[in-house]
């Protein structure tokens, strides 16, 4: 079942000339995790923020979870997506995380005794209960982006966006924030929807989506997208160390197998060279 | 940064730390308006009696007040020599051209004193018990007649504490942006009066560009999770009013009656 249709959609910022989309249609599975990659100004963010009813396409149609986008159900729709945006002190309104949780919660008008455990479960769930009283400036960008996480998962929603979520946070944080991620998508079986430059982000994805100038270049699984190697560069996203890797072995003449390797395949493979000679 | 005293509140568990922020808020005011009944030591000491009694229960270290004082004790130096030097009436000990210093004008200035210190002391115990969200909740409560003559009261108070949310996160900001200015070369605080305002040039245009950054991204963000205006929402924070505010409130009202016979004695 498609939980996310796009049909013919067209759409440019009025102070532009060039058109943003042009006839784009896209499909998005329920269930799946989807990374949009792509450079600068391909027209990522500009797509989920479409998908969410931000912006207004000029013509074309916008299917969410059954729900036509249109002007009277766009907070319909809105309430299906969960969205996690790049700048984590920019998307903190509460004055301290607990207050920030319940943000959305007020706006749906959910009565305060289960807006009380849902705080709370969201929080702990990210692993941030313990920081509740905490106000913004106390907490890092990692946990800040929890937080905003935990809003999100407090309104437990279908589809969750992630605009960049994680380009700003420490390896470290970034780790959390794609584990908690992981588990929404596999163990509650929630669409996510992850715009992204980092590797590790779109290869934990099932299906991958390059976009060039408001057009899909590539659409497949982040395997045969890793394949590519160094033109991945081109499309915004660094290679992963494997094929890095494979293009140093090139570069010493030494005979590479032509499909995307992960990390263990890599180690297998060469394990496998070294025992053939 | 560290002189700011708005909004330095001191996390405790006290009678007064757990008052209804209404409570404290219309209390603080009320104090301020009755200050000025008071014509008389009598009427001072038994004003001075209920800040201190109110500061104890509050459990706040007392060097806060003073703290909270010094900053403005150029201010009060000068009405207060203001008061005592031009006054006149009772026995004059003292003349000098237009300066004269007369029995009246020392008590006067004594007056004058008690006044600001007992305002700074009641408005710091305010600040110091209650975070500054709860002082915003508190004006959104008792702006909620005002609604009536279609004062946005919601949006004012959630713009309050966006303002109050974003105030350290701004602090923070402009100490960076200084920082990056300094290391190419710009001298704050140095130099003629013109330059040091050419200095301030670098420093506020990108803090009220970044600001505007800011305020898009929040707009997004709020909009994202389901925000459409005031109407409509449930309150995650409540407060109830509890006996201790009634107690509270009852002890104002006695000290203010004991102050309107104390007057007229």
């Amino acid at each position: 079942m498609d939980i996310v249709e796009i049909k013919n959609l067209t759409f440019k910022y009025p102070q532009q000339e060039v058109q943003n989309f042009n006839n784009f249609n896209l499909k998005i599975k329920k269930g799946e995790w989807l990374a949009i990659i792509g450079h600068n100004g391909s027209g990522k963010s500009t797509l989920v923020r479409l998908i969410d009813g931000l912006l207004a396409p000029e013509s074309g149609e916008i299917t969410v979870s059954g729900i036509k986008l249109t002007p009277e159900s766009v907070w319909d729709v809105r309430s299906k997506i969960g969205m996690v945006f790049q700048n984590p002190d920019n998307q903190f309104v509460g004055a301290n995380v607990e207050d920030d949780v319940a943000f959305g919660l007020e706006n749906a008008a959910i009565p305060r005794e289960e807006m009380l455990i849902r705080v709370r479960q969201a929080l702990e769930r990210v692993g941030m209960w313990e920081f509740a009283d905490h106000e913004p400036v106390r907490l890092s960008g990692g946990q800040k982006q929890r937080v905003a996480l935990a809003g999100i998962i407090a309104l437990k929603p279908e589809i969750i966006i992630l605009d960049e979520a994680t380009s700003m946070l420490d390896p470290e944080g970034r780790q959390s924030v794609l584990e908690i991620i992981r588990e929404l998508n596999q163990v509650e079986h929630l669409t996510v929807i992850s715009i992204t430059h980092d590797i590790d982000e779109a290869s934990n994805a099932q299906r991958v989506v390059v976009l060039d100038d408001g057009k899909i270049v590539q659409d497949d699984i982040p395997a045969k997208i890793f394949s590519h190697g160094a033109s991945l560069v081109k499309i915004g996203l660094e290679p992963p160390f494997s094929e890095k890797l494979k293009e140093e072995l090139i570069k010493q003449e030494i005979k590479v197998p032509d499909e995307y390797l992960t990390k263990e395949g890599m180690v297998d493979w060469l394990w496998q060279l070294f025992s053939k000679q | 940064m560290g002189k700011v005293l708005l909004g330095r509140y001191v996390p405790g568990d006290s009678i007064v730390h757990r008052m209804d922020p209404r409570a404290k808020l219309i209390l603080s005011f009320f104090f301020i308006v009755i200050i000025f009944l008071a014509n008389n030591w009598q009427s001072y000491a038994l004003l001075f009696a209920l800040t201190i009694g109110s500061i104890l229960a509050a459990k706040v270290n007392f060097a806060f007040f003073i703290k909270g004082v010094r900053p403005l004790i150029w201010l009060i130096l000068f009405t207060v020599l203001l008061q005592i030097f031009f006054s006149s009436g009772g026995t004059v000990f003292w003349r000098w051209g237009p300066f004269n210093l007369s029995y009246y004008g020392l008590i006067n200035g004594a007056y004058v004193f008690c006044r600001f210190v007992l305002i700074i002391f009641m408005s710091t115990l305010l600040t110091l018990t209650t975070a500054p969200l709860e002082i915003a909740d508190a004006l959104e409560k008792l702006m909620m007649p005002l609604k009536k003559i279609k004062v946005p009261v919601y949006e004012i108070s959630l713009m309050l504490s966006i303002a109050l949310r974003f105030v350290p996160t701004l602090m923070d900001e402009t100490a960076k942006i200084m920082n990056a200015q300094r290391s190419r070369g710009v001298n704050f605080g140095e130099g003629s009066i013109m330059q040091q305002i050419k200095a301030v040039v670098p420093l506020l245009v990108p803090l009220f560009v970044s600001s505007f950054n800011r305020a898009e991204d929040l707009a997004t963000a709020m909009e994202a999770r389901g925000y459409r205006g005031g109407e409509g929402r449930t309150k995650y924070r409540v407060h109830y009013w509890q006996t201790g505010d009634t107690v509270g409130c009852a002890v104002f009202v006695a000290v203010l009656i004991i102050l309107l016979f104390l007057r007229h004695w």
